[in-house]
């Protein structure tokens, strides 16, 4: 489904030239539960934007549904995020001031769904995520699991091909961390979504069906595994 | 989607009131000025030209006094004019339909307990055709009281209704200055007045019950000649001069020491000077329109760094740069849209509460009113464009990193 071959990525020019990413060959398949994993600095984050579509690589070929996104603008890239990725953020990022259904349905709004669906269709993801109930709140008046789940239903609402979490417990405690990859295992297993995870903690790791392991701007390993 | 668009502008709007508030001002001031102005502006316009048709049509006035310095100016030192002038205008130019004298002072009438300042003019019968009175109530001056100069007037409404109040005051004696006076004519009211002064107001009596029992002299302060239709004010002015001036024992290196005026000339000067101010007034209401726009710009670009994560939230999720400017631009409209709904409020109320305190017409121009309404919403878009545009080209990703 996705295709990395000889990806790099370079900040900056000449003596100051930082190279983030030097090489990085990776596919991700449909069905996968991927754990990427690295220091600080390996380059797990930027293939984590490149493979997002939220940056571009600065050589390479980078193919998603076949498709090659290097040489595309940022309008193009943008309906490749509305139509087939969805995101989840260490920060959980809601629109603050704004119902946790009015979060869930903006996807839908970029997409042009009509209201009725997208109030059905909004619901329905808040429902897979167990907060059916809670339409009506704000971000601010929901625990932070809460909104975590809330914006899982954002990513999920779409039905993206492949939902790309960066570091989605890292504000959470061990125990809402536990239900927050329950809930990613349950819709990679039930819901036969593809998820792509950045993390640093490897008890978060053992939930995913491959860990990668990103070290000094290559993939080291990248391991396929029996998930918890 | 773009209905989408409005509703979302809308609620930040509103989720910000007083910040909302406080921007828009700029735009409420501009659009209210602007409005205010024209409306005040229109209706003095049409009060001059309405109080110029009052006077009635073909009308010339002839007043002592130096050319040039406009009505009244330079009397003392001219000879004044006499009831002979008006005699001589009508015989020897048969181009003028009437002529009639008018010496006016402003007088005390005192009618029991009341006492009113009035402007008293002495004349005669052809003064109410030539400034277009009718009567309501009453006489006009008999010959045998032209002649003898009885102490008998006509007055209008206003100082009817200063004097006895609601009723006829026709039979009525009142005193004006030192003078005992019948009253023997109510004017009809009519809406006009002559630049500023209440036209009702006013006491109407015989030139030489006037010139002897009041003025103690002969002379007559203007004569107002009316002229047929088959000339122009252009063609009779000269005849007018030039009899005038012969009268007067001009010689031909002396200058005039009388003028004559024609009230249409006065009124289109009016006009002018009106529609100077209006424009002047007009083009700082349009640099306060300015400011304004300066004002939405400066807080949508807060609004922009404000809202820099939102905006990277909205990226990821698929908004193009297009909807991303969209969003903005269409906040920026919708806040100087409510300000200029709110400009056009106050300004139709200031233009009404202006034109009630000058006693003049309240008369909307809805062009304008419509003009500054669509010229604020041009104001949001480009204001709003260059802060919509940061937005639109944010980085997703600095975006979403931002704090």
């Amino acid at each position: 489904m996705i295709e990395l071959r000889g990806i790099t990525k370079s900040y900056g020019t000449g003596e100051a030239m930082v190279r983030a990413l030097d090489g990085v060959d990776f596919s991700v398949d449909r069905g996968d539960f991927i754990a990427v994993m690295g220091p600080s600095g390996s380059g797990k984050s930027t293939t984590m934007n490149i493979i997002g579509c939220l940056d571009t690589p600065s050589s390479g070929q980078y193919l998603l549904m076949g498709q090659e996104v290097g040489g595309l603008d940022r309008d193009q890239r943008a309906l490749l995020r509305r139509n087939f990725l969805g995101f989840i953020f260490q920060g959980f990022n809601l629109l603050p001031r704004t119902t946790a259904l009015e979060n869930v349905e903006l996807p839908l709004v970029y997409q042009g769904v009509p209201q009725d669906e997208r109030r059905e269709r909004a619901l329905a993801a808040l429902g897979k995520v167990g907060l059916a109930d809670r339409a009506g709140h704000k971000p601010s008046e929901l625990s932070g699991g809460q909104q975590q789940r809330v914006a899982i239903a954002r990513a999920i609402v779409t039905r993206p091909q492949l939902i790309l979490a960066d570091e989605p417990t890292g504000n959470l405690d061990s125990a809402r961390s536990r239900e927050i990859m329950l809930l990613l295992q349950q819709l990679n297993r039930d819901e036969g979504m593809t998820v792509l995870m950045v993390t640093h903690e490897p008890d978060m790791a053992a939930y995913a069906t491959r860990v990668a392991t990103f070290v000094d701007g290559r993939l080291q390993s990248d391991i396929r595994q029996d998930a918890h | 989607m773009l209905i989408e668009t409005f509703r979302l502008a809308l609620l930040t709007v509103a989720r910000n009131k007083l910040r909302s508030f406080l921007t828009v001002l700029g735009i409420v001031i501009g659009v209210s000025s602007v409005i205010a102005m024209v409306t005040v502006g229109q209706g003095s316009t049409q009060r001059v030209q309405s109080d110029v048709a009052s006077l009635g049509s073909n009308l010339l006035m002839v007043r002592p006094g130096q050319p040039g310095r406009g009505p009244g100016g330079g009397q003392n030192d001219a000879p004044p004019l006499k009831a002979a002038d008006v005699e001589a205008l009508l015989t020897e130019i048969p181009d003028l339909v009437a002529a009639t004298p008018a010496a006016t002072r402003t007088l005390n009438a005192v009618y029991g307990d009341v006492t009113h300042a009035v402007t008293v003019t002495g004349t005669d019968n052809a003064y109410f055709p030539v400034r277009g009175w009718t009567l309501s109530e009453g006489r006009v001056f008999t010959e045998q009281e032209l002649r003898a100069g009885t102490p008998v007037c006509v007055i209008g409404t206003s100082t009817s209704m200063a004097l006895i109040g609601q009723g006829n005051p026709v039979g009525i004696t009142m005193r004006i200055g030192k003078i005992t006076c019948e009253v023997v004519g109510l004017l009809t009211k009519r809406d006009a007045s002559t630049f500023g002064s209440d036209d009702n107001d006013t006491v109407i009596m015989p030139l030489k019950a006037f010139q002897r029992r009041i003025a103690g002299n002969s002379n007559v302060s203007s004569i107002s000649v009316t002229f047929s239709d088959a000339v122009t004010a252009e063609e009779v002015t000269p005849k007018i001069q030039a009899l005038m001036r012969e009268r007067r024992g001009l010689t031909d290196d002396q200058d005039d020491n009388f003028n004559v005026f024609d009230m249409k000339q006065i009124s289109s000067m009016l006009t002018g000077i009106t529609g100077t101010l209006t424009g002047l007034l007009s083009a700082v209401a349009a640099i306060s329109l300015l400011v304004g726009g300066i004002g939405i710009m400066n807080i949508m670009l807060v609004s922009v760094t404000e809202r820099t994560r939102e905006i990277g939230i909205r990226m990821a999720i698929g908004a193009t740069e297009g909807q991303v400017l969209m969003q903005f631009l269409v906040e920026a409209v919708v806040l100087s849209l409510i300000g200029g709904f709110i400009g056009v409020i106050v300004g139709l109320g200031l233009g009404w509460a202006g034109s009630s305190a000058l006693n003049i017409a309240f008369v909307p121009d809805w062009r304008i009113t419509g003009a500054a309404f669509v010229f604020s919403a041009v104001v949001g878009v480009v204001f709003g464009y260059f802060p919509a545009r940061r937005a639109a080209r944010l980085d997703p990703i600095e975006a979403l990193r931002h704090q």
